[in-house]
């Protein structure tokens, strides 16, 4: 599998995708500009976290506007894989490629700190190194992770079982407490309907490393190296 | 047409003898433009001239140090080719006026300082002083200061890692907002400031040029009376969206050999970064404002030379490189402009619309610049305080829970949990994990340990022994995580320098200062001197924050506070029940009373030293100073970091419990190791005073009174205050 990453003005969290990526996969991932029109082969495009355009707009609205944006939807009409993290997610949503939109947080302030996110299905291409059922520990640090989607979309989303991951308690309990930005079901990625595009709001990618404080989140990279 | 005369001259922040100056060293009267530019050169906040004759008392060399004070940021040999180049910065009076404003441009401020020297930021730190909490403005002032840093840091992808808050009333005018920046660069790609090359173009970068912050650095240097908030119009605007592009487009260029000199355009904006580059460099330098970008039509030769606005550099370009710095600038949409030239004439020239609006000799415009001994009083001495003679009404476990849960020692998670920490995949240790944020090098074993520290009350009460005890703590905060301390940036905050009593404080801090850095081997590389801290009269605490920047050789070595079950807990160091200016004292005794804890430089030198090496061997899995609120917070700090508790020795007969418990004695550790008999015994060897404490274990915490608290009600007590305060109606 090639990955690779764009990179929009403002992203900030690429660094920290490419030490996850290259850990997992062996090679650096590929770096490509928000203006470049052709992904170059690329099987996996990574969408990481940030700031792009300053989020002066909506969360990812002016991102999704770039021109790489095409080529990105022409990925996944093919069938390719996407990851989307935080602004990655909030883009791949105000780019229609997955449904919903993310809000800001009910606090109405930014969320820094860990979360344990629940595994909803394993037999992703993401998720296939964890169990269904299975907490695992991410960080999350944005200001508007809050997903929202009308009732109709969300039944969907769940009799499609298309809910990635879920906020949780470290045992895997849905509960306020454990869902800080008040999303919706306690949402905290999705899938599309095809099961390659995976938009989350936490960072799995600043857990892959036990002196940084956990390596949680390298399942996750593992599992799409192997793929 | 504005006249110009004494008056507006005072107007501008000038005395009528520094007026007088301007005109001699002009030979005419000066137009409004070149007053304008003398005017806020001449600022307390650009030319430290109540300072200077102090600051330079404090030692700025060692073997390890590249750049001292007087570049953009201090720089420092950290090992593996690459250099750490920090710095601290106040924005203390815009954060009063406009708190979300001025604390995000004092992140943008100090992070420019850092990356136009050449380093790619990776953590940022906070010293923060707020009034009485239940002041009408506290609220107000903390919300907007807390999102303010995290509006700029989280966007512009720099880890806030790291940082101190303190709560006094002496602040309620007047918060302190102290910004740390630290940076790493190969330490021969170091881009310092002085132009050179005559013929070299004058290059501006970044954003637009508009009227705010015109005077903010006048602003800065004078107190504030009950109409400060007028001043509004006085404060930048952040952009951090653009400070990211500005980061990666200078880091871009940086990597060619474009740059001759290059400078951020921060406090007096376009004025100080021509004057200082060219006067650093012994070279003329013309500036045209109609090349300057400008946000908004009518401005005028004096606003676009006064401007503050945010996201700038200036730089001085190879001639044969315009192009490809271009080229960069516009991949990142940032603005590009060849605004001027250096000449050889010694003079700014700055021409608007075809007119001369400024023409000044630059060697007297710095040589001549006003330098003031101010008149010092000394802050009378305190009478000792006998700890048998104190009575303590509360016990140990209620006095535990009150003081855990007080303003200055509660939980600042609240806080912590706005700033993104970890972006940049490098924390190792994140805010409240240890005595010292610690961020590895990308690619190395290699780390870096940050600290803050000052504690003002102390200051206050003997600004000599606070001031030594300001350096000794960040030293020692350095130390308890295993980091090698190499250097120091100072943010030194005080009140009017013209009342005799507060000059008298800054000389014998920077002298309590200087005997500590110079023991400790702990030099000055960099700093910002904020005066004028008083509104209506009344002056701050003396704050001398201290940023503190160690190394460890070996990431992986580094510990934090958090205990784990089943190993001894042993004190380094030695108590006598210090309870003048203690947390105790204050908290439980209802005064503020006393001197505060003398420092022993040579026993917290060794003490350190001796930490430090059972840390990097291994033996040390736990540690943690031991300052405000004494030793019992100490434990009870490190049982809440895991969950893991604890049960304590009893406490030496000859020193009453609180005051063995609370004292707040200086140059102190509180050590976990397997083995307590072995590991005393390496001490008295090493003649490290060393005692066990007790045994870590359980859920709670086991006093030798026979009180026990729950860590679950240690925390419940630890984290109430501020959601309390800050997320109620």
């Amino acid at each position: 599998m090639k990955a690779g990453l764009i990179i929009f003005p403002g992203i900030n969290r690429e660094r920290d995708m490419a030490i996850a990526l290259q850990n997992s996969f062996g090679t650096a991932p590929k770096m490509l500009w928000h203006k470049d029109t052709d992904l170059g082969g690329l099987d996996l495009v990574v969408i990481p976290g940030g700031f792009s355009f300053g989020d002066y707009l909506r969360c990812g609205a002016m991102a999704a506007q770039s021109p790489i944006m095409r080529a990105v939807k022409d990925h996944a009409d093919r069938g390719g894989y996407i990851l989307g993290v935080c602004n990655g997610f909030q883009i791949l949503t105000e780019a229609g490629i997955l449904p919903g939109a993310l809000l800001r947080n009910a606090s109405l302030r930014f969320l820094s700190m860990d979360c344990h996110l629940r595994v909803e299905r394993a037999d992703t291409v993401f998720t296939n190194r964890y169990q269904t059922g299975q907490t695992f520990r991410a960080v999350m640090a944005h200001g508007d992770g809050n997903y929202f989607a009308d009732a109709t979309m969300l039944d969907k989303l769940e009799a499609e079982n298309l809910v990635a991951l879920r906020y949780a308690t470290r045992t895997g309990e849905i509960a306020a407490e454990a869902n800080r930005n008040g999303s919706a079901r306690a949402i905290a990625g999705i899938y599309s309907p095809n099961l390659r595009v995976l938009g989350l709001m936490p960072h799995p990618e600043d857990l892959v490393d036990p002196l940084m404080g956990g390596a949680d989140g390298k399942p996750l990279f593992d599992a799409l190296a192997a793929a | 047409m504005t006249e110009i005369n004494e008056s507006l001259a005072r107007s501008f922040g000038l005395t009528g003898e520094e007026f007088e100056r301007v005109l001699s060293i002009m030979g005419r009267t000066p137009t409004l433009t070149e007053l304008g530019i003398f005017s806020v050169m001449w600022s307390e906040h650009c030319s430290y001239k109540s300072s200077r004759v102090w600051l330079k008392q404090l030692p700025t060399k060692r073997p390890w140090v590249i750049h001292g004070p007087g570049e953009n940021a201090g720089v420092v040999d950290i090992g593996d080719g690459l250099a750490a180049i920090f710095k601290m910065e106040s924005h203390n009076h815009p954060s009063f006026i406009e708190p979300y404003q001025g604390a995000a441009t004092g992140v943008g401020g100090i992070l420019r300082d850092v990356f136009t020297m050449g380093a790619r930021p990776i953590a940022n730190l906070n010293a923060l002083r707020f009034g009485d909490p239940n002041h009408p403005k506290t609220r107000r002032i903390i919300d907007g200061v807390v999102r303010g840093i995290g509006g700029y840091g989280n966007c512009v992808g720099v880890p806030t890692v790291g940082g101190e808050i303190n709560f006094h009333p002496s602040y309620n005018g007047n918060p302190l907002v102290n910004a740390m920046t630290v940076g790493i660069a190969p330490k021969d790609r170091i881009f310092l400031s002085a132009a050179a090359g005559v013929g070299n173009p004058v290059v501006y970068v970044g954003s637009k040029t508009g009227r705010d912050g015109i005077h903010g650095a006048t602003m800065a240097s004078a107190e504030f009376a009950a109409d400060s908030e007028e001043k509004r119009p006085t404060v930048q605007v952040g952009d951090p969206f653009t400070e990211k592009l500005l980061i990666e487009a200078c880091l871009e260029l940086m990597a060619t050999d474009a740059i001759v000199a290059i400078q951020d355009m921060g406090a007096a904006g376009l004025t100080s970064s021509s004057v200082e580059m060219a006067g650093k460099g012994g070279v003329g330098i013309e500036i045209d404002i109609d090349a300057v970008p400008a946000r908004e039509t009518g401005m005028t030769a004096y606003e676009f030379m006064l401007s503050e606005s945010q996201e700038r550099m200036l730089m001085i370009i190879r001639p044969d490189r315009q192009d490809l710095a271009r080229s960069i600038f516009e991949k990142w949409d940032l603005d590009f402009a060849v605004i001027g030239r250096l000449t050889d004439t010694g003079r700014i020239v700055v021409r608007h619309q075809g007119q001369v609006e400024a023409d000044i000799p630059l060697a007297p415009l710095s040589d001549q610049a006003p330098l003031y001994t101010r008149p010092t009083v000394d802050t009378p001495k305190r009478e000792k305080l006998n700890p048998a003679r104190i009575e303590d009404r509360y016990g140990l476990t209620r006095g535990l829970e009150k003081l855990i849960g007080s303003p200055d020692l509660a939980s600042r998670a609240w806080v912590w949990d706005q700033y993104d920490s970890t972006v940049g995949g490098m924390t190792v240790k994140r805010p409240g994990a240890a005595d010292a944020a610690v961020v590895k090098l990308d690619g190395l074993s290699r780390g870096l340990a940050l600290t803050t520290d000052c504690t003002p009350r102390y200051c206050q009460a003997d600004p000599e022994t606070g001031g030594m005890q300001a350096v000794a703590e960040a030293w020692r905060n350095l130390t308890a995580v295993g980091a090698r301390p190499l250097a120091l940036t100072d943010n030194m905050n005080f009140g009017n320098p013209e009342k005799p009593e507060i000059m008298g404080q800054f000389a014998a801090a920077i002298r309590g200062m200087a005997a500590a850095c110079e023991a400790l081997d702990f030099p000055v590389v960099s700093g910002n001197v904020s005066l004028y801290n008083e509104t209506e009269g009344q002056a701050i605490l003396p704050t001398p924050a201290i940023g503190g920047l160690g190394v460890l050789d070996d990431v992986t070595k580094a510990v934090g506070i958090a205990l784990s079950p089943w190993l001894d807990l042993v004190l380094i160091g030695t108590t006598a029940g210090w309870l003048g200016q203690s947390l105790w004292l204050r908290e439980i005794g209802g005064r503020e009373d006393g001197p505060p804890p003398p420092v022993d430089l040579a026993a917290e030198r060794a003490n350190g030293d001796f930490v430090r090496t059972h840390i990097l061997n291994g033996t040390i899995r736990a540690c943690h100073d031991i300052s405000d609120g004494g030793i019992l917070v100490a434990v009870a700090e490190m049982a809440m970091a895991s969950g893991v508790g604890a049960r304590l020795s009893a406490h030496p007969p000859n020193i009453p419990g609180h005051a063995f418990w609370f004292g707040e004695d200086q140059g102190r550790y509180i050590v976990a190791v397997p083995d307590h008999a072995a590991f005393i015994r390496v001490a008295e060897a090493a003649n490290i005073p060393a005692t066990r404490l007790g045994t870590s274990g359980g859920q709670n915490l086991t006093l030798p009174d026979g009180g026990t608290i729950s860590i679950a009600a240690l925390r419940a007590a630890h984290e109430r205050f501020f959601p309390a305060l800050m997320d109620t109606v």
